[in-house]
């Protein structure tokens, strides 16, 4: 009944409006996406050869750490972090690599959908370990950290193993149109399925509410360590998605995590999502994803000295978090 | 359902809860009729909350039997609760800052149509349902939690402080509601400390005391005095006392220039134009109504805010404050209704009284602890604050932790005190004890300038009071000689030709007035 009386509000609320407050709650991803738009333009200035294969092997490139990304950004939301993401993504690689290897083809479905049962696994044990010792989130995320790599190294001590061909295919070459990467593709198709069906959905509302203001959350009927809990499962879900894009654009799998928990971070941040909870979305991050990879696309481009190019590229993210940060602080004040 | 053992729909029997050696609760009982509106009484520290907090599930009693309908109940969370139709509304409105309105009542998976209808009959009509909840006003967030708990129709509703700073036109629509409620087939659990409110909307009062309950009264013609007796124990006297030493207070010793001289102030669309001069040995107060640029006052005053205009001169010297620490350097310091703005709450009460004198000292060296020691101890003493749980000021009751805010200024040496509603949610006997501070204040040569939203407490506490209206200065008030009526009729600016018309009928619906002065000031 509830739903019924619901969607007659939401049509009475108004297109426009709902439009118009969609479009401003949205801003950050907007003028990020401006940004972006900007950047790749520079490139194509710079290197006049950048075009469809250039675009192809940057949505190839960044999937890994897009994908990490949002399993980030879901539990910062929620007002956790998780500094094992990393490890989660290597973990679940290996074990999908040393899986597949020598294995048909239709046994590599039941293998990757294994896989992804292992993440919201391995996710439900980070959560779990927080909710019931009450450890603070960012203590026993480091622990795991420690945990899923070295489990990942028991599993495989060197870079080994294969990858499925279907799956090494969903993520390499181009659709319909030589300018769409299917790995950019197929990356946002995970995302949207998993994420906008839960957004809209109750649980989702409570992932906001207990970042936002847990006591009120509390108070609201929700179960604050439920919540958190599934919240820790979803980032688990994605590092796994992360993992198997690893094996997928790769081909085998590599048992030492790379950079991806602290990029993670800097993404999120990046992507408009309060590190205090409760503010922000998936997308944002992704496009912030993508960016900060552009960013050094252009300045290999520039023969810029790969370490000056990372002090860089931190000076950059401090800026635009700051000019962020100010521009909220102005429309706040208003 | 026809069990002879019990008419009650809530019967609550020896509820006992301890925090470590803290014993919140001894043995409180608490049963609501059918259909009755029923005030829980007591000072603050007397276990209202945790009372409250246990029979919504939030936190789980030591001892004693909670009974809805008939049947023994416990509620694990306020979700359980909520399911077994107790629902309840706090002093911090349970909405969640960053989600829009609806997306809050889909949380709770509140019906629409029964929420907008309660809206309508507590006077927000025009709520836009897409608005994020925190660029709402407090005021709207507890209407709108209000609405909220009405809409699923609880068989037992519990308003912990629901009116307390709410601006007088919508507490009294909430009055309303209750009052039509009485009679029917759901009950009201009723947290206030305004006797007045008490008077008009309930059928019964529970009162308690140290952790028990100490009776329950029928209210009705002298039950007042009743309650506020069994609440108070013996100490009863004091706002008695405080009114002969007012009279005795010599305001007219003015010296030449005012502590603090304030011209054409003005900050945003609020504060528009407001001038006065506030002298030493004065309390002034500020009579508003809500929103009307009090509180953008005191944020410039207490160098939170740049005004966007306007000067203010401290002993006759022009001051400009960029931070509260130049108001502090000045001898402005603030009292704000929100404890959680002033003090430090994971931090001892000693530490959070030295904080601001400590902060004085040279910014390198070893803070002189003996020394400090001595000052807080004056100072807890002289405040007489509840020190058994000092560890931590977050444990500490809502009064106990206003007179840590004030404690600390009095320590450090007061000049000019800002207190902004210092007895928000604070009972009767902790007020009556900030009252006689103030007053001790301002006779030892400090000038306080007071707003609070009881309008009652102006006559008892201050000298001279300025009327805000629409972000100016529309006129000054003999406080000593003012009754409620005429300072209602003054916030509400009447006087002016333009404001006559609405003014009006905003008073002739007002039966609250008359009442006041003598049941709040003197139960003798």
């Amino acid at each position: 009944m509830s739903a019924a009386v619901s969607t007659s509000a939401r049509a009475s609320a108004g297109w426009s409006t709902s439009l118009v407050s969609a479009l401003r709650r949205s801003g950050w991803t907007i003028s990020l996406l401006g940004i972006l738009a900007v950047l790749l333009l520079i490139t194509k200035a710079i290197q006049p050869t950048f075009g469809a294969s250039g675009i192809q092997g940057l949505a190839i490139s960044v999937m890994p750490l897009a994908l990490a990304s949002v399993a980030q950004a879901v539990v910062v939301i929620a007002r956790g972090i998780d500094l094992s993401v990393g490890s989660m993504m290597a973990l679940t690689s290996v074990v999908s690599a040393a899986l597949m290897e020598g294995r048909s083809e239709t046994a590599a479905i039941g293998i990757v959908l294994g896989v992804l049962l292992l993440g919201l696994l391995l996710g439900a044990v980070n959560g779990t370990l927080i909710v019931v010792t009450r450890v603070p989130d960012i203590v026993v995320t480091l622990a795991m950290l420690f945990v899923w790599a070295g489990c990942a190294l028991l599993v495989m001590e060197t870079p080994g193993g294969a990858s499925a061909q279907w799956l090494r295919s969903l993520t390499s070459g181009p659709l319909l149109s030589s300018w769409i990467p299917k790995a950019a593709v197929v990356m946002l198709l995970i995302v949207a399925v998993i994420w906008l069906p839960i957004r809209r959905s109750r649980l989702g509302l409570s992932l906001y509410a207990i970042g936002s203001e847990p006591l009120a959350a509390f108070r609201s009927g929700i179960s604050v360590g439920r919540t958190k809990i599934f919240a820790y499962m979803l980032t688990g879900l994605f590092s796994a998605f992360g993992g198997l894009s690893l094996t997928a654009t790769t081909g085998i799998a590599t048992p030492v995590p790379g950079p991806y928990t602290l990029m993670s971070v800097a993404a999120v941040v990046l992507g408009g999502v309060s590190l205090s909870g409760g503010r922000g979305g998936v997308f944002g991050p992704i496009v912030a994803v993508v960016i900060l990879s552009l960013l050094r696309t252009i300045m290999t481009f520039l023969n810029v000295n790969t370490n000056l190019a990372t002090v860089v590229q931190g000076f950059i993210l401090v800026g635009v978090v700051m000019v962020g940060s100010l521009i909220q602080l102005r429309r706040s004040r208003r | 359902m026809t069990t002879t053992t019990t008419d009650y729909l809530l019967h609550a029997q020896d509820i006992s809860k301890h925090y470590g050696a803290v014993v919140a609760l001894r043995s409180a009982s608490l049963a609501v009729r059918p259909g009755e509106v029923h005030a829980l009484m007591g000072a603050n520290g007397a276990g209202k909350s945790t009372l409250v907090k246990i029979l919504t599930g939030a936190v789980r009693p030591d001892g004693g039997t909670i009974m809805v309908r008939g049947r023994e109940r416990t509620a694990h969370s306020p979700a359980e609760a909520r399911r077994g139709g107790l629902v309840s509304v706090y002093q911090e409105p349970a909405l969640i800052p960053d989600l829009d309105i609806f997306s809050n009542l889909r949380l709770t998976e509140t019906p629409i149509e029964p929420f907008r209808h309660w809206l309508e009959e507590l006077g927000l009509p025009d709520l836009d349902l897409s608005a994020m909840a925190r660029t709402l006003p407090l005021a709207s967030l507890r209407i709108i939690d209000l609405a909220r708990a009405l809409a699923i129709d609880p068989d037992v509703l519990m308003l912990d402080e629901m009116t307390a700073a709410l601006p007088a036109n919508l507490t009294e629509r909430v009055l309303e509601v209750l009052n039509r409620m009485r009679g029917g087939s759901s009950s009201v659990i009723f947290i206030s400390h305004r006797m007045t409110e008490i008077g008009s909307v309930c059928d019964r009062a529970t009162v308690l005391r140290e952790g028990e309950t100490v009776g329950v009264v029928d209210v009705g013609e002298g039950s007042a005095e009743r309650i506020v007796e069994l609440m108070l124990g013996e100490a009863v006297d004091q706002q008695e006392a405080l009114a002969e030493r007012h009279h005795v207070v010599a305001p007219e010793q003015r010296k030449h220039t005012p502590r603090v001289s304030v011209r054409n102030l003005a900050l945003n669309t609020r504060l528009k134009d407001v001038s006065f001069d506030l002298y030493e040995g004065e309390v002034l107060g500020v009579v508003a109504l809500e929103g009307q640029g009090q509180d953008e006052l005191f944020d410039v005053l207490s160098g939170w805010e740049r005004p966007h205009s306007g000067e203010i001169f401290v002993n006759g010297q022009q001051v400009s404050f960029r931070h509260p620490a130049d108001a502090i350097r000045a001898g402005l310091v603030f009292v704000p209704a929100d404890r959680a703005e002033a003090l430090l709450m994971q931090r001892s009460v000693r530490e959070n009284i030295a904080l601001p004198f400590s902060s004085r000292l040279p910014r390198w060296g070893w803070i002189r602890k003996k020394k400090e020691h001595q000052t807080v101890s004056h100072s807890i003493e002289k405040l007489q604050i509840d020190t058994r749980a000092q560890g931590e000021v977050r444990r500490l009751s809502g009064g106990n932790q206003q007179k840590v805010t004030i404690a600390r200024w009095v320590a450090s040496g007061v000049e000019t005190l800002l207190c902004f509603d210092p007895t928000r949610g604070i009972d009767i006997r902790t007020k009556n004890q900030i009252y006689v501070l103030l007053r001790e204040l301002a006779d030892s040569g400090a000038a306080i300038l007071l707003y609070t939203s009881e309008l009652s407490e102006i006559p008892l506490v201050c000298d001279r009071a300025i009327v805000i209206f629409g972000g100016e200065v529309v006129g000054e008030v003999d406080a000593r000689h003012a009754d409620e009526p005429t300072l209602l009729k003054a916030a509400h600016n009447i006087g002016t030709e333009k404001e006559m018309a609405e003014a009006v009928s905003e008073t002739t619906t007002v039966p609250l007035g008359p009442e006041t002065d003598e049941e709040e000031e003197a139960p003798s």
